[in-house]
């Protein structure tokens, strides 16, 4: 019987060495530099809040973590979209002025594979910005790295939050330096094939309520010589 | 009793990377796609919205009963043209297998309309639809981009309006019917 225990003890110290070691295993680590941050080429920067209280719209389960807005929105409960969220915002350009809206889909991959520290979300954005054009983006997130270094704290802490400063690029692929896919649909951007980048900057998240201040980026890299697009330096 | 225990750790180590390994993290809910095969190998698939029970959002300036309730649309200059309504759409059975996007807009003297249609466990169709509507009511529209299983189709999509005639007291006012026709891109030799 005593040895039974023993086994068993050890198996739950096994398991939980192994979560620890996955979790913080010190090869999957951020990508460093985004290739956005080296381009030569023109960029278009758009913000956006990601608290959900301040986008026009987001809805989800209403069983996870981010709690839709406003209260009365329909909710996305069916088998199908159970593990998807939607989301329309104002995105604002470099100068903090409305820039247009963005609507973005998202769901859980399939492929998310925690053992490579890969917690992969499947997302789009439709952007119009009016008098340009509208944009398709396609791209996979990897939230490991911002699960680790932000809501595992959240969770440790007594007050279950955390407060801070996180900077860090969510886009992981489909592109081969992990950049989104950026195909123009109308306007000036009509026709054209680019590259992005969505990053997120959060200072305070709640274990229980998601996000509480974090503001998310896109960068949208312009094919060179793609027209009359106001633009911002890549440093802006 | 100390090498069962070092033995129940190895074990333990290997069961948890075993089964993350085996079981996924992530699994879709999948309904079975209906498609149908059309002329040249075209897959048709269709789609729809009942109104008003799949709305999600109507979003539009000057708009005196917003969808949701409370949803605060922003009152900017630049956006005073645009219009955007978030749907769930469903399969030919009925069953919700996504959601969708539609954007209008006026970009100077020319309207745009967008869709997006995102099924989360088969990919995304961004279709740029023609401003006319053709005759019998159609919109027409060109795939300009799609994600994973959409990812190397091209082809069309068309919208329609379509009442509701059964006069049911629990019916929706009528359905956005939304049929989509693409075929695989021909590989290069």
């Amino acid at each position: 019987m005593k040895y039974l225990l023993t086994l068993c003890l050890g198996l739950l110290s096994g398991a939980a060495m192994f979560t620890a070691a996955m979790i913080y295993n010190p090869f999957v680590a951020d990508r460093g530099i985004s290739p956005m941050a080296v381009t030569d080429s023109e960029l278009i920067v758009l913000s956006f809040s990601n608290v959900p209280s301040d986008a026009i719209v987001f809805t989800n389960d209403g069983n996870s973590q981010k709690k839709p807005f406003p209260e009365k929105v329909l909710q996305l409960w069916e088998a199908s979209i159970r593990k998807s969220s939607a989301m329309a915002t104002v995105m604002r350009d470099a100068r903090g002025r409305t820039a247009g809206l963005g609507v973005k889909f998202s769901s859980d991959s399939e492929r998310t594979r925690l053992l490579h520290g890969e917690a992969l979300v499947d997302s789009v954005w439709y952007l119009y910005l009016p008098e340009r054009g509208s944009l398709f983006i396609e791209q996979f997130e990897n939230h490991w790295t911002f699960f680790r270094d932000v809501g595992l704290p959240a969770y440790q802490s007594g007050a279950k939050n955390w407060k801070g400063n996180w900077i860090g690029d969510l886009t992981a692929g489909p592109e081969a330096l992990g950049t989104a896919v950026v195909t123009g649909g109308t306007g000036a951007l009509k026709g054209l094939e680019m590259l992005a980048v969505e990053s997120l900057s959060a200072r305070a998240y709640s274990a229980e309520d998601g996000p509480i201040a974090a503001e998310g980026r896109l960068l949208i890299e312009l094919p060179p010589a793609s027209g009359d697009v106001e633009t911002a330096a890549p440093d802006e | 009793m100390l090498k069962t225990f070092i033995v129940g750790i190895l074990l333990g180590v290997a069961g948890a990377a075993a089964a993350l390994y085996l079981y996924p993290v992530v699994d879709q809910h999948r309904e079975a796609s209906i498609v149908s095969v059309g002329p040249n190998g075209r897959n048709i698939e269709s789609f729809h919205v009942n109104v008003p029970m799949d709305r999600i959002l109507v979003g539009a300036h000057g708009n005196n009963n917003p969808l949701p309730a409370g949803m605060k649309w922003p009152k900017d200059e630049v956006l005073q043209d645009v219009r955007v309504e978030l749907f769930k759409i469903r399969n030919a059975r009925d069953t919700v297998v996504g959601v969708a996007a539609r954007t209008a807009a006026k970009e100077g003297s020319d309207d745009v309309i967008d869709w997006v249609l995102h099924l989360p466990a088969r990919g995304s169709v961004f279709v740029n639809m023609q401003a006319e509507a053709l005759e019998g009511g159609y919109r027409k529209g060109e795939l300009r981009a799609g994600s994973r299983e959409f990812g190397q189709l091209g082809g069309v999509m068309t919208e329609r309006w379509v009442p509701d005639t059964s006069g049911d007291e629990d019916a929706p006012s009528g359905r956005i019917e939304l049929v989509t026709t693409f075929v695989g891109s021909p590989e290069a030799i």
